[in-house]
């Protein structure tokens, strides 16, 4: 009966998304198995966005995301309500709307979803905030259930040796904490087999990502923040690949048939930070409307950006490496570079940069970054403030002209 | 060509009527709570005043928040763009405005053809806009229009240290109770205003010659307050409110937009 509800439930939320069939199969079923993990004697770890997720998969833990939890609530439109529910429980309004919706939606199992399934065990990666301690402290409190905190140190300028030792090290404690979790040997083998399905999903997410290099662009950032669902839960098994490789060949399709992602794309911007979830399709309507297509995102391919510094046959020692170098745990210069080199790839006409109260280490950088692309590929920069999910913090109008005045601009200097 | 420009504000709507890169009339009313009749209603007001047909004019671009709720316009378009336009009008030489509105400020910076090279807005917050002052006026019961001239004779400017509307509004509140004069503490105002936007100024890389716009511009406690905190002066036009409006008209003649 419950088993009934909860498809129902799940099936619910996903009918809203758009009508893609194969990711909405995808994510219920995923989901469903997490929800009925205790039926399956499968364990449960809730682990954040950018964490080391394949050595989960090798033994067959069920990985959960509170992130992409909280963008479904977001696009539900459920955050604010979630968010003033953690308030009311002490938490302050400063705090990241994705911890505050989690912490209070587990207490009310509300959501739309009706909750995220409980954890067995808890998997914190500081490398893209320093909330995420508290919040899996707390987590792990209500719970009862063990945490693994894998630190992985700022890199301003570069990956040091010592750091490189420090992180690789973590990755023994994390497999010995999972053997104790699982009360099973970790399989180093299933580990290059799922190493090698990450990477080759990588690598397709990067190549679905890198057809926005047409014109006109067949896909868009707001397109992508809805296909990114699986490269963040579902790295390393084989579904990834097939329904990248399939979303690789729609893409290839209308390219061949000119399709682009905004009828009569006449510009092509970049946008960075996370996306207003409650606000996507309004937003994507926005620049619509100006014949903009918004092409690529620093968001979407934080999922692929460290790929470069994977070897797949040394999987566990690289890995270390590449989770420790993503987009948000590195240095301002490092950042801009990214965006820089992002500007030049997909030949853009100017950046969107949400500035997400939630998201300091997001958020941090981006006045020195708007100013070093200025300076350097003379393209104007819009800063829209807002939050990712708590709607409270989103003020159409201001927005709405900022928008527009901006488009005015890159039309201006076209 | 005869052209008008149309800018709802929150607070007033300004009309402006051009001819051959003259200014032959321009007006303010209240926006009150319909925008779509507010820009009805000065936009026939200046018409009767001007003792002009409708037919005769070519070309209406409207501006402002209300902006998209003029059907009879012939284009909406920014009041960041507009008011680079209307200083550029005014005065080619300027290269920054700061508008200071009911509810919003605005610092942009432009280039030689007066085209806007940055902007900046303020946040989601009315503290250093127009509303500000209004609350404030009705805190001390002095009427607005005295606040440029009272701020004047400050002897010692009080300190506004809050951030928001609410908060600085009983921070005055105690003020007035310890019996701080109401010269000091209407300077001291000033310099939160001048303080707040100045900030954004300065990051939107704001220099002179600059022109200060919008209604707050007839305050002259306000211009001397951001005058100090920028190091240099403002032109303040006396157009300075229908900015705007005017640089909507011009703009309309103009054939850029």
């Amino acid at each position: 009966m419950l088993f009934i509800f909860l498809i129902a439930r799940i099936r619910k939320f996903l009918l809203k998304m758009k009508k893609d069939r194969k990711l909405r199969d995808i994510m219920t079923v995923y989901y469903m198995e997490a929800k009925t993990a205790p039926v399956s004697r499968r364990k449960v770890a809730w682990i954040t966005s950018g964490g080391p997720v394949e050595p989960l998969i090798a033994m067959d833990v069920i990985p959960v995301y509170p992130e992409n939890h909280g963008a479904m609530i977001g696009a539900s439109k459920m955050g604010g309500d979630l968010c003033e529910k953690a308030e009311a429980m002490g938490y302050s309004s400063d705090l990241c709307s994705y911890a505050r919706s989690d912490i209070s939606c587990s207490t009310v199992n509300g959501g739309p979803i009706g909750g995220l399934p409980r954890p067995d065990m808890l998997i914190c990666c500081n490398n893209i905030c320093g909330t995420v301690l508290k919040w899996y402290e707390v987590q792990a409190r209500y719970y009862r259930v063990p945490l693994f905190i894998l630190d992985t140190p700022f890199c301003h300028t570069a990956y040091t040796e010592e750091a490189a030792r420090y992180v690789r090290d973590q990755f023994d404690e994390y497999i010995q904490f999972l053997e104790t979790a699982c009360g099973k040997k970790f399989d180093y083998d299933r580990l290059k087999e799922v190493g090698r399905l990450s990477v080759q999903g990588q690598r397709l997410w990067q190549s679905v990502l890198d057809t926005a290099m047409s014109k006109p662009s067949p896909i868009s950032a707001f397109d992508a923040f809805y296909h990114l669902a699986l490269i963040v839960t579902l790295r390393g098994t084989p579904e990834v690949i097939e329904y990248y490789s399939a979303l690789l060949d729609k893409m290839r399709k209308r390219i061949e048939q000119g399709i682009g992602a905004v009828p009569n794309e006449k510009y092509r911007l970049l946008w960075d930070n996370i996306p207003i979830w409650y606000r996507v399709r309004w937003l994507s309507r926005k620049f619509a409307s100006h014949d903009a297509c918004l092409v690529a995102d620093t968001y979407t391919s934080a999922w692929c950006g460290s790929m470069k510094y994977i070897d797949e046959n040394r999987f566990l020692d690289s890995m270390a490496e590449a989770y420790t170098r993503i987009y948000l745990n590195i240095g301002v210069d490092e950042m801009a570079r990214t965006v820089l080199q992002m500007v030049d790839k997909y030949e853009v006409d100017g950046i969107v940069m949400h500035s997400n109260r939630s998201c300091k280490p997001y958020s941090l950088g981006q006045y020195d970054i708007q100013k070093i692309v200025e300076k350097e590929r003379g393209i104007p920069c819009l800063v829209i403030e807002a939050d990712m999910v708590d709607d409270r913090s989103f003020s159409e109008s201001q927005i709405s002209t900022r928008i527009d005045a901006f488009m005015e601009m890159v039309k201006e200097r076209k | 060509m005869i052209t008008a420009g149309i800018d709802i504000g929150s607070i007033t709507a300004k009309a402006a009527v051009m001819q051959d890169g003259k200014i032959l009339g321009t007006r303010v009313i209240f926006t009150g709570y319909n925008a779509e009749a507010a820009g009805r209603k000065v936009f026939d007001e200046i018409l009767e005043e001007l003792a002009i047909v409708p037919d005769s004019i070519k070309r209406i671009i409207s501006t402002g928040y209300g902006r998209n709720s003029i059907k009879f316009a012939d284009k909406s378009i920014t009041e960041i763009m507009c008011h680079a336009a209307g200083a550029f009008y005014l005065n080619p030489r300027i290269r920054s405005i700061i508008d200071i509105g009911g509810q919003d400020s605005k610092a942009i910076s432009m280039d030689e053809n007066g085209k806007v090279k940055h902007f900046a807005m303020n946040d989601k917050c009315a503290a250093g806009t127009g509303r500000f002052l209004e609350v404030m006026a009705r805190a001390l019961e002095v009427n607005l229009d005295e606040f440029g001239t009272m701020s004047l004779k400050a002897d010692r400017p009080s300190k506004i240290s809050s951030l928001c509307t609410v908060f600085a509004e009983s921070e005055v509140i105690s003020l007035i109770s310890k019996g701080e004069s109401r010269e000091n503490i209407i300077a001291g105002i000033h310099d939160s205003i001048a303080s707040r936007i100045s900030a954004m100024a300065i990051r939107t890389g704001l220099t002179a010659p600059a022109m200060l716009t919008g209604g707050v511009a007839k305050n002259i406690g306000v211009v001397k307050a951001l005058e100090k905190k920028m190091g240099f002066g403002f032109e303040v036009s006396p157009y300075a409110q229908v900015n705007g409006a005017i640089g909507a008209a011009w703009l309309a003649a103009s054939g850029r937009v």
